[in-house]
């Protein structure tokens, strides 16, 4: 019987299983499908990691590497090239592997960390034929910075994703062309730095409210039609013009990969797409804990690696100390300007002096303030300058003020017009 | 000299395989000429993965005589040679007075053809069997024998079939002339030429065009365009039977049906094209098709969608299959203008050809040692037990390869090396499902290249993506080489 | 007067450098914003991540960086001088792979150990 299992090895699963070690777990496992552990760190060779969390700036293998390290010190078990099949609220975890074969192992608590995957083509229903040459930008960093494949002479980016941006400089790096990369949104969904350093630098223009509607070629890529959209996001007639390329990226947003998750039971929020999480990273089914990209996706790593100490403690304290169900769930819900929160519920008994809460802006905001409030009153407010959808947003509200609210909670945003 | 075979097979399409599986049933030397990179490569794969039940062709026609006969023959064939089928019974809707009364000449066009097990149902017991079915729904007729197959599975598993049983075939070859020579026909293609005593032209949407280098035109292929949406297993059970629409003189409409792989269809709708391999979708088209489908079932949410197809019916301007032996050219035959229901009366069809074939004089001694299962590990179908024997025979299938669709290194090595091995990424998937499911081959992409070409001993810059020449990646980085 | 994003960190504050007087800096966050300012007018500095070939590793390619910065313009030149690097088995993190990258004083280091 393990005392945690821990699903996934990228950040978010490296963190918790870390900090479980740290406050008392002894027999922890990683189940990792991929041959090494670090997860999509490993091809996200840019530097930008860890400014927050280790006050430096580091590349993505590096980041992974400081984690990594710690396992063995710690004791920590890690099975790579080990597919999770299923997971049992009972925390029966069924695991698959070429060496061990298939097996039922029992836990008692585990931490949900698969991360996401990419929305495809298929998501978007781009029209037109269906050639090579038309690839996500995930699988582009696989090849080209793993592997040391090129993808593409003359390419196209749809979507202002991080790792979209990121791969139109890449390839402009290894020698590619890359004529644009088009936003459906009026607004880069990525982070504002990576629009300036990565195409601002290699005059690679951004077209805003631009999409791809139409796709020609007959075996590989050979032109995108592009038009702009109007506000309700439809191509507009006449705008259409036609860009002569042979690879298309498509960076169009990620979705957390919850498969294990739903088909356990676990309750999913419509939101976020990744599990309901209490104030310690619990989902609805007890003693099962969840962190990182499954739960909602971050922009940067340094937050998953915060949010996923949490689940790490959550999981250490309910095997060590295991307190009983309490029923004061506070529940967070999403107001104006807001498009999710992180977590939805919050017991407060638990939290000791202040909870942070991860959210989402629905459009561009100036001068703005974020405001909790109770029913009709306002217990706490936060002055933003700006805040964009493509940009996590976090706030941290003090427990006493969360002691004076009564029933749900909100979180809305509102113009600051003073 | 190149030896005389009995019989050259012209397509690898549901026909042109179903056709060599029944001639492979008799000790025949058979050469099929596929100009793809692997069978099914035509509207065989692009199709709507229905059997259809058989009330709809006209009665007396070659299409309801085939229809109803291949309806019982493919449900076999996909026991014995282990290709997903599921019998879920369709439901043609009717919303309006007019309807109800289409619904009942289906009925008695279904007596006349033979159909069995139909029956029209009240919206309450309609409503009770699919309860999300749109209120507007007046009646339906339900017809308990239509089933869905996955059609390239089908194909396969025939070609297959045949090809273990000694039947040749060569990909990549393009029919590019046939002559007529004493004692049958040579027939050249773009690598070869080949003599065979008789030939069947199951070239699918070239079957005019094939047809017109032996014989007088007697026949046009009007390629007619369908488009397509699949959608995401989270969709899969929205509705269990196969939802169809009343036929228009267009077609038998938008349809809405899961499919063996627990996704759900939804399609197609109706183009004239001016192109046979024309399978782009459209804008315009994909609305149409969503528009249509919300008649029938008003909460599908297409925000699931995972993949859009189109495909090419090889209508003819004739109202039924073209069937039969080419003006002045004896032991040359058309099995040509199968559209709708041709995939459900392929298997029949190929029984037919059998038939025209001997008496031609096609001597017909069935074969000794015939193979007539095909195993097929599909370790995500299996139970717990049956999966922890099976990884400690062989450890390839504790590694999974696409994650989505929880396909192992074991399944993919098998499509690699199968009797018709897999040649592309496409390939694979058609064979095993690797990269079918929700990241549709993101992650399991580059590992499924990497294998394929570790299998093949090849580069992974030769890896085409689907059609020969179809190649992923462009090169190497950091000046060129590896 | 020149507007810049500034790309310190991810917070992607919109600065004014004003040139004419003494490249005085408006609208940052912090006090690194300032510097940013000022050198992205007066001589703008990168950071590259690349990769280099790498034989007998379990990948056939090394991810590298600066140590740090160079000039903008000198890019597609340390680009040119990566191609020509070939590493062998073992490689470990932190590594110097080039150095003094285009005369400019900074190496390209590997960032994994392979």
């Amino acid at each position: 019987m393990y005392d945690l299992i821990v699903i996934g090895a990228g950040p978010a699963g490296l963190a918790a299983a870390i900090t479980a070690a740290k406050n008392g777990l002894k027999k922890i496992l990683i189940a990792e499908r991929d041959r090494e552990a670090g997860g999509i760190l490993n091809q996200c060779i840019h530097n930008g990691f860890g400014l927050h969390y280790f006050k430096e700036e580091l590349t993505g293998p590096e980041y992974a590497s400081r984690f990594i390290r710690m396992l063995a010190d710690l004791n920590i078990e890690l099975m790579l090239n080990a597919m999770v099949l299923e997971i049992t609220p009972e925390r029966h975890v069924h695991v698959i592997n070429r060496d061990v074969g298939y097996k039922v192992l029992e836990a008692k608590s585990i931490v949900l960390a698969m991360g996401c995957r990419e929305r495809t083509r298929g998501a978007i229903a781009i029209p037109g034929s269906r050639p090579a040459g038309v690839l996500t930008a995930g699988a582009a960093q696989r090849y080209v910075n793993m592997e040391g494949y090129m993808v593409g002479r003359r390419v196209l980016v749809l979507g202002s994703g991080d790792i979209g941006l990121i791969m139109a400089r890449r390839l402009t790096l290894e020698g590619a062309e890359v004529l644009a990369c088009l936003e459906i949104m009026p607004y880069s969904s990525g982070l504002m730095r990576n629009v300036v350093q990565c195409l601002d630098d290699y005059d690679i223009p951004l077209l805003l409210s631009h999409t791809i509607v139409e796709i020609r070629g007959d075996k590989r890529v050979e032109e995108a039609v592009v038009a702009r959209v109007d506000q309700n996001l439809k191509p507009i007639a006449g705008t259409e013009m036609t860009f002569t390329c042979d690879t298309i990226l498509l960076s169009v947003g990620l979705i957390p990969e919850n498969e294990l998750t739903d088909k356990a039971g676990i309750e999913i929020d419509p939101r976020t797409k990744g599990a309901i999480v209490r104030e310690n990273m619990e989902t609805s089914c007890h003693g099962i804990f969840a962190c990182g990209n499954v739960v909602h996706v971050h922009d940067l790593v340094d937050f998953v690696t915060e949010e996923s100490e949490i689940a790490g403690r959550g999981a250490a304290e309910f095997v060590l100390n295991e307190k009983s169900e309490t029923a004061d769930e506070m529940t967070l819900l999403c107001g104006d300007g807001v498009s999710y929160v992180v977590p939805q519920i919050v017991r407060r008994e638990r939290v000791a002096k202040t909870q942070t809460v991860y959210f989402r802006v629905n459009r561009l905001f100036d001068k703005s303030r974020v405001v909790i409030r109770s029913g009709e009153n306002e217990i706490a407010a936060f002055k933003r300058p700006y805040m964009a959808p493509g940009e996590m947003e976090h706030v941290k509200i003090p427990k006493a003020l969360l002691d004076k609210a009564e029933g749900a909670i909100v979180i809305s945003v509102e113009e600051d017009v003073s | 000299m190149q030896k005389i075979r009995d019989v050259i097979i012209i397509g690898c399409g549901v026909v042109g395989a179903a056709t060599a599986y029944a001639l492979a049933r008799y000790d025949v030397d058979v050469l099929i000429l596929e100009k793809e990179n692997d069978v099914s490569s035509g509207t065989s794969k692009a199709n709507s993965a229905i059997l259809h039940a058989g009330y709809d062709p006209r009665p007396g026609s070659l299409m309801a005589t085939l229809n109803v006969a291949g309806s019982r023959l493919s449900k076999t064939i996909c026991h014995d040679l282990n290709v997903p089928y599921i019998n879920c019974g369709s439901l043609v809707l009717a919303f309006s007075d007019a309807d109800l009364i289409t619904l009942e000449s289906l009925l008695e066009r279904g007596r006349q053809n033979g159909v069995e097990g139909l029956e029209i149902l009240p919206p309450e017991r309609l409503f009770e069997l699919e309860p999300k079915l749109s209120r507007h729904v007046k009646g339906a007729l339900l017809a308990r024998t239509a089933a869905i197959v996955n059609p390239w599975e089908f194909t396969l598993a025939m070609a297959e079939n045949a090809v273990e049983n000694g039947t040749t075939l060569r990909l990549n070859e393009k029919v590019t002339a046939i002559r007529k020579v004493t004692d049958g026909y040579e027939v050249e293609t773009n690598q070869d030429v080949h003599r065979a005593r008789f030939v069947i032209n199951a070239a699918g949407a070239h079957a005019d065009t094939i047809h017109n280098m032996i014989a007088p035109p007697a026949f046009r292929i009007i390629p007619d365009k369908g488009e397509y949406y699949v959608l995401d297993k989270s969709e899969g059970t929205r509705v269990r039977h196969i939802i169809f629409q009343c036929p228009t003189p267009l077609g038998k409409g938008t349809l809405v049906a899961p499919t063996t792989d627990g996704n759900l269809i939804v399609g197609p709708n109706n183009e004239l094209t001016e192109k046979k391999e024309d399978t782009v979708t459209s804008a315009r088209g994909l609305v149409e098709v969503k528009e249509r489908a919300f008649k029938s079932v008003p909460s599908i949410d297409f925000s699931q969608n995972v993949r859009n197809f189109s495909g090419v019916r090889a209508a003819t301007e004739i109202d039924d299959f073209i069937i039969g032996e080419a003006d002045g050219s004896p032991g040359f035959f058309d099995l040509a203008g199968i559209k709708s229901p041709g995939l459900t009366a392929a298997a029949a069809i190929g029984e037919m050809a059998v038939t025209l074939l001997a008496g031609r004089g096609l001597a017909l001694t069935p074969r000794v040692n015939l193979v007539t299962k095909r195993n097929k590990i599909r370790f995500n179908r299996m139970s717990v037990e049956e999966k922890k024997t099976l990884i400690s025979a062989n450890p390839d299938y504790g590694q999974i390869v696409c994650r989505c669709e929880s396909v192992t290194l074991g399944e993919v090595k098998a499509a690699l090396h199968s009797p018709i091995p897999a040649v592309s990424v496409e390939g694979v998937k058609r064979r095993c499902h690797a990269g079918s499911g929700r990241c549709q081959g993101g992650f399991c992409g580059p590992r499924v290249v990497e294998i394929i070409a570790a299998e093949h001993g090849i580069s992974p810059l030769d890896v085409p993506l689907d059609r020969a020449g179809s190649t992923i990646l462009i090169g190497r980085t950091k000046g060129g080489d590896a | 007067m020149k507007t810049v994003i500034c790309i310190v960190c991810p917070k992607g504050c919109h600065l004014n450098i004003d040139e004419e007087h003494g490249y005085e800096v408006s609208g940052f966050g912090c006090e690194r914003g300032i510097a940013y300012g000022v050198e992205e007018v007066r001589r703008p500095m990168r950071m590259i991540t690349s990769t280099v070939r790498i034989d007998n590793a379990a990948l056939p390619r090394c991810p590298v960086k600066l140590d740090k910065p160079i000039d903008k313009h000198l890019i597609m030149a340390a680009m040119k001088e990566l191609d020509q690097v070939r590493l062998t088995s073992p490689v470990s993190e932190g590594q110097i792979v080039v150095e003094n990258v285009c005369g400019s004083g900074a190496s390209f280091i590997s960032t994994r150990s392979l």
